[in-house]
């Protein structure tokens, strides 16, 4: 049984690049994939395949049930496309965005009116409704741009770096937005460079670096394959550091790390907060003065570290 | 392996493919035409122009210039207005590149080609509202052409069919701008590379001078140039002076040669720039 977006040994380059080398997906229906990489990854080029956007060299693809290269016209029937950039027009008001997208998905002009009108109320934009797309903020035209991929309730739904360039205020309001949309049985691919927004809103995650996937899973078997949780203890005072090491190594399951500049001492353990609360006693029995404690969990972060080698924003200067 | 999805057409089922790439196409054209009402200044600065070229032209060549043997400036103005109404037609290739590399740039031509609509409409749609941007520019240039001194001599009918055959010629200048804006990266550089061909382009030809003054291979250039035939067509139909009496085919039938330079033009540039289209990138 495969899902509502299934893809299998999408190959694309781009002169010497490789932007997909061998991508396989499957996303069942009525899910969340976020697909997971740095800039460059071939997340951006993925979604154009499969949005009929560009050929893919080799592979297959299938979006809703329909194959996207033998019926690109009917895959459209059935797709909304947010890509990274806000496109809507400028010059025109939200509602008459709205109103030539509807039309164009070849509804009625008094279908798409009140479609739109309809939007426009769910997107919180009634009252920018009728100014020009260019008196709105980032926000306001992001939430446009999603609108308008919504005009026909689209099973299929393909979101390409929704809240890249929004700050964290408008960043969580689109999340609300996203997860009420997949609540009403929508299946989406969103594609991320935010670890915190695929933890947050996908079900399953694809980890994508140079056009190949190299890992997949929930959040949690991502994170559990990083490894489990670890003390991280803050000391007080440098001389401090060599007997707090000590006191953890008893504790600890695997390779103590000590950070001297930062008096930092990192160490695996299992027993989770019980185990934390002995680790604070004995400190303190010794009399050891700490900064901070604390029991980590590893985020997609460390996943993504643990992966690639690198951490997954630090590659974004030698994007594409 | 196949998906199982259950599918309901999420959006409306296809209609015959002509009523829906007119449709579409209208659909298009409206949005560009109130972009153009948004953005007056374009509209403005797309008259000044060529009313800044017919005052110049007017009175700093005109007595200098030798047309049938007169340098009358008066017979000069009747003259060189429909070279100056044939070149302002071709202008539109530029708005119409940039409009379209605009489009590429801010991620709508995405937009457009992930949508069921039919495949040539957002072209279509752009040069259709060019046509009407061109026609409104025409309007008032020929208002102040009257104003210095031109007149139609064969009548009105005649006047509207070489007016037609202007608007014809900007419609086809505009899908070799669609062809350059889907072509280049930003709207400033299918401005200038939709505006540096149009210079020799509408200079070696008899818009501004007669030909038969030429020394003979460029008058072989200028007889030949799609642009002339335009511009002899519209003196023929406006009973202006300086029809060019050479033997070249173009010249001794400059209606059709108009009408064929123009559906040829549209034809070949149709039919790159909407494969183009199908595979572009922004």
């Amino acid at each position: 049984m495969t899902g509502a977006i299934y893809a299998e040994g999408l190959v694309k380059t781009f002169g010497d690049v490789r932007a997909l080398d061998g991508v396989d997906l499957d996303v069942p229906e009525g899910t969340v994939l976020g697909l997971l990489g740095p800039n460059g990854a071939g997340k951006t080029t993925a979604v154009r395949v499969l949005t009929t956007l560009l050929k893919p060299d080799s592979g297959k693809a299938v979006v809703a049930g329909i194959d996207v290269l033998r019926h690109p016209n009917e895959v459209r029937r059935q797709i909304g496309l947010s890509g990274q950039f806000a496109a809507v027009d400028e010059y025109l008001t939200g509602r008459e965005n709205l109103q030539m997208v509807g039309q164009l998905y070849q509804m009625s002009g008094k279908a798409a009116k009140a479609r739109a009108g309809e939007l426009l109320e769910q997107f919180n934009l009634a009252e920018a409704a009728d100014r020009t797309a260019k008196t709105y903020s980032g926000g306001m035209r992001r939430r446009l741009d999603l609108a308008a991929a919504l005009v026909v309730r689209p099973p299929v739904m393909f979101m390409d770096e929704p809240t890249t360039g929004l700050d964290p205020r408008n960043r969580m309001a689109l999340w609300d937005v996203i997860q009420d949309l997949v609540a009403g049985g929508t299946t989406l691919l969103l594609t991320t460079q935010y670890l915190e927004e695929a933890d947050r809103l996908a079900h399953d995650i694809c980890v994508i670096d140079h056009g190949k996937v190299i890992a997949r899973g929930t959040s949690d078997q991502l994170k559990a394959q990083t490894g489990g949780e670890r003390v991280e203890v803050v000391v007080h005072e440098r001389e401090d550091l060599v007997p707090a090491a000590e006191v953890l190594r008893g504790f600890g399951k695997g390779e103590l790390k000590v950070q001297d500049h930062t008096r930092q001492i990192t160490v695996p353990v299992t027993g989770g907060a019980k185990l934390l609360a002995e680790v604070i006693r004995e400190l303190d029995t010794r009399g050891i003065e700490i900064d901070d404690i604390g029991l980590r969990r590893p985020t997609l972060d460390d996943v993504f570290i643990s992966l690639t080698g690198h951490a997954a924003e630090l590659k974004e200067e030698e994007s594409e | 392996m196949t998906a199982t999805v259950a599918t309901q057409p999420a959006a409306a089922q296809p209609r015959n493919p002509i009523s829906q790439s007119v449709r579409d196409s209208l659909v298009v054209a409206k949005r560009n035409l109130i972009r153009m009402m948004r953005i007056p200044e374009m509209i403005i600065f797309g008259m000044i122009q060529p009313i800044m070229f017919v005052v110049l032209f007017s009175y700093v060549f005109g007595g200098s210039m030798n047309v049938g043997g007169t340098t009358d400036p008066a017979v000069y103005r009747e003259f060189l207005m429909a070279g100056i109404f044939a070149q302002t037609v071709t202008f539109a290739t530029a708005g119409a590149g940039a409009g379209i590399a605009d489009d590429m740039h801010k991620g709508l031509v995405d937009r457009f080609r992930s949508l069921p609509m039919a495949r040539g409409a957002v072209l279509t749609g752009r040069t259709l509202a060019d046509s009407v941007q061109t026609a409104l520019t025409l309007l008032v240039l020929a208002v102040v052409a009257l104003i210095v001194g031109w007149r139609v001599h064969e009548g009105i009918p005649k006047a509207l069919g070489g007016f037609a055959l202007l608007l014809l010629l900007g419609y086809a200048f505009s899908w070799i701008g669609a062809l350059i804006g889907l072509s280049v990266r930003t709207p400033e550089a299918a401005t200038s590379g939709g505006l540096i061909w149009l210079f020799p382009l509408t200079f070696v030809s008899n818009a501004f001078v007669d030909s038969s003054q030429m020394t003979p291979w460029l008058r072989h250039l200028a007889d030949w140039n799609p642009f002339s035939a335009t511009v002899q067509a519209c003196r023929e139909l406006f009973g202006n002076p300086g029809v060019s009496s050479s033997g070249a085919w173009p010249m001794q039938h400059p209606v059709w040669a108009s009408l064929v330079w123009s559906v040829l033009i549209i034809v070949v540039f149709r039919t790159l720039a909407v494969r183009k289209y199908r595979s572009a990138t922004s």
